[in-house]
């Protein structure tokens, strides 16, 4: 009876997730070959895909230097130190997560747009030195709005693994007379370099995919385009061969998204190892 | 006393670096999260409660809004019954390819919103695999809520299973073997025992979930049609309308709504975990 009940829950899960989330993956990779290989590459290189391309990568390199920057330094304030206010700062670093893309994209508008306060100084700024600085419907305002939607991963990935290790070992290193820079080395980043590599991949891995927040601001395929929009731009195009584009475009997001995953095994995987030795 | 309790306070300073990363968290919050959410603040208070309230009891706002939350508390329930299933068989189960399984959960996580979009479009529209299969029994999936509905269990399954395999993976086997030795049934036994010591953790699945539904862009947009007279319009799809069209008051307005909406969910999902905490720390 015991063994018989397992099997069906194992059968339910398994059912559950071939139609949830395996077929649409296989849908993807057969919808991006339906016109040959000769037009997958073809798509593939196509110069707005290409421009897309090298917008995308921008921004997620962009992203991932600022949350690593960003989820050290918070993820070492938060765990590290006790201060007034801790619970509300670690609630205010988690907003990116809880609330819309397309609204985050608004924020910057209404910041740097035309009818945003930061919007008229730039405006002045750029007449008075002469240059052009644009923000908004413009590469920097995508960077903007991929750092916004990214902005907590790193942090929520390191903090956890920081509380569970506590802070003795560092204590007693800075006692002992160590500097933060070699404390940090020495001590803590053997602890956290699997969960700093996994944060960093979540983070590389949205900000490629992100498009809502990005959609508010950028309008110019060819240029100020990341890869989702292009697929956006090419699945509405509506042409059938176009679709196919769409599809093309996006099994490469796919083939990342699976790397994502495989990663995440493998880090959990050797976070549990470490934990295990020590 | 308080000697020792002031020299407890000093210890916590030992280690360097107070001021640097205090110094660079708030800097970057400000610069990147508080400053343009406040810009979104400043700028719809200047709209007279008059106005706002026009704006937002439009007729294809008020539907939006009843769509996307009906829609998201049904995917949320959903989600919530598998999601439970799921945590239950990874963490309670050995078996072949659990790793794998394991590993697919987060797939929602990493794949881009809008090629899970594209791709749930094609796969439920009346040529693709899934819709000729529903459209056997009846059932129009694509540019309908029922087709929103499964994009937003898709996007939410892993708020749940990830809310509860922590939870479960700490519950003491125990306590149903001797809810089994004293005679409960099965259902008995998780309805009693389970349930109650998973709840708080189902609700935060729960909680996520649906806040996620609510303002979901990208996977939506391609399988529900935007169609207004059907009512498959999404609140995020109709912001973005209203910022297509620069209609800049009518976007803040919905978006301050939507705010105060998700910040009422993580509300309470912090309550729910506060609770819990300090229910298991009592035991």
């Amino acid at each position: 009876m015991k063994i018989k009940s397992k099997w069906i829950l194992i059968g339910i899960s398994g059912v559950f997730l071939f139609f949830m989330l395996v077929l649409p993956l296989i849908s993807v990779i057969i919808n991006s070959l339906k016109e040959g290989i000769g037009f997958y590459f073809h798509s593939l290189a196509s110069p707005t895909v290409k421009s897309a391309f090298g917008v995308t990568v921008l921004a997620a390199v962009i992203a991932v230097v600022v949350n690593t920057i960003f989820g050290i330094a918070a993820a070492w304030l938060i765990t590290r130190f006790s201060f007034k206010g801790k619970q509300i700062l670690s609630a205010v670093i988690d907003i990116p997560f809880s609330i819309s893309p397309v609204i985050a994209g608004l924020a910057f508008l209404m910041t740097f747009g035309r009818m945003g306060w930061a919007g008229g100084l730039i405006a002045r700024l750029n007449e008075a030195l002469g240059t052009n600085i644009q923000i908004v419907f413009a590469v920097p305002g995508v960077v903007l709005a991929t750092v916004f939607v990214t902005f907590p991963f790193v942090s929520r990935e390191i903090i956890p693994v920081l509380l569970s290790i506590g802070k003795e070992e560092e204590e007693a290193a800075a006692l002992m007379g160590a500097d933060g820079f070699t404390i940090f080395r020495k001590i803590t980043f053997p602890h956290i370099r699997w969960a700093l590599l996994y944060g960093v991949i979540l983070c590389t891995a949205r900000a490629l995919g992100e498009f809502g927040a990005v959609h508010a601001l950028s309008k110019t395929r060819g240029e100020t385009f990341t890869l989702p929009l292009e697929i956006d731009a090419l699945y509405l195009s509506n042409s059938s061969e176009s679709i196919t584009s769409a599809f093309a475009v996006s099994s490469i997001l796919v083939l990342m998204a699976v790397a994502v995953l495989i990663i995440r095994n493998i880090a959990e995987h050797q976070a549990k190892k470490n934990e295990e030795n020590h | 006393m308080t000697k020792q309790l002031d020299r407890a306070g000093k210890s916590q300073r030992v280690i360097p670096g107070f001021g640097l990363s205090m110094g660079i968290t708030l800097f970057m919050l400000s610069a990147i999260i508080l400053i343009p959410l406040a810009s979104v603040l400043v700028y719809s208070f200047q709209l007279s409660p008059r106005d706002f309230l026009e704006l937002i009891t439009k007729t294809n706002v008020v539907n939006a809004f009843k769509t996307s939350l009906l829609c998201s508390l049904i995917a949320a329930f959903v989600n919530s019954v598998f999601g439970l299933i799921l945590a239950w068989v990874l963490v309670r189960y050995e078996f072949p390819g659990k790793r794998i399984m394991d590993g697919i959960i987060e797939l929602p996580f990493a794949l881009p919103t809008a090629v899970a979009g594209i791709t749930l479009s094609k796969l439920y529209s009346d040529t693709g695999v899934m819709g000729r299969f529903l459209g056997q029994f009846g059932i129009k999936a694509a540019y309908t809520k029922v087709g929103l509905t499964i994009a937003l269990i898709f996007i939410g399954i892993p708020f749940v299973v990830r809310s509860i395999q922590p939870v479960l993976e700490t519950l003491d086997p125990r306590y149903e073997e001797a809810a089994a030795i004293l005679g409960a049934g099965k259902f008995h036994t998780f309805r009693k025992v389970i349930l109650p010591e998973l709840g708080p953790a189902l609700l935060t699945g729960f909680g996520l979930a649906f806040a996620r539904g609510v303002g979901e862009y990208g996977s939506v947009i391609y399988i529900s049609g935007n169609n207004a007279r059907n009512q498959t319009q999404v609140v995020s799809y109709v912001i973005m309308q209203k910022l297509n069209y620069v209609d800049y008051p009518g976007a803040t307005a919905i978006a301050l709504v939507m705010l105060f909406l998700s910040f009422l969910v993580l509300l309470l999902v912090n309550m729910v975990q506060v609770h819990q905490a300090k229910r298991t720390s009592c035991l």
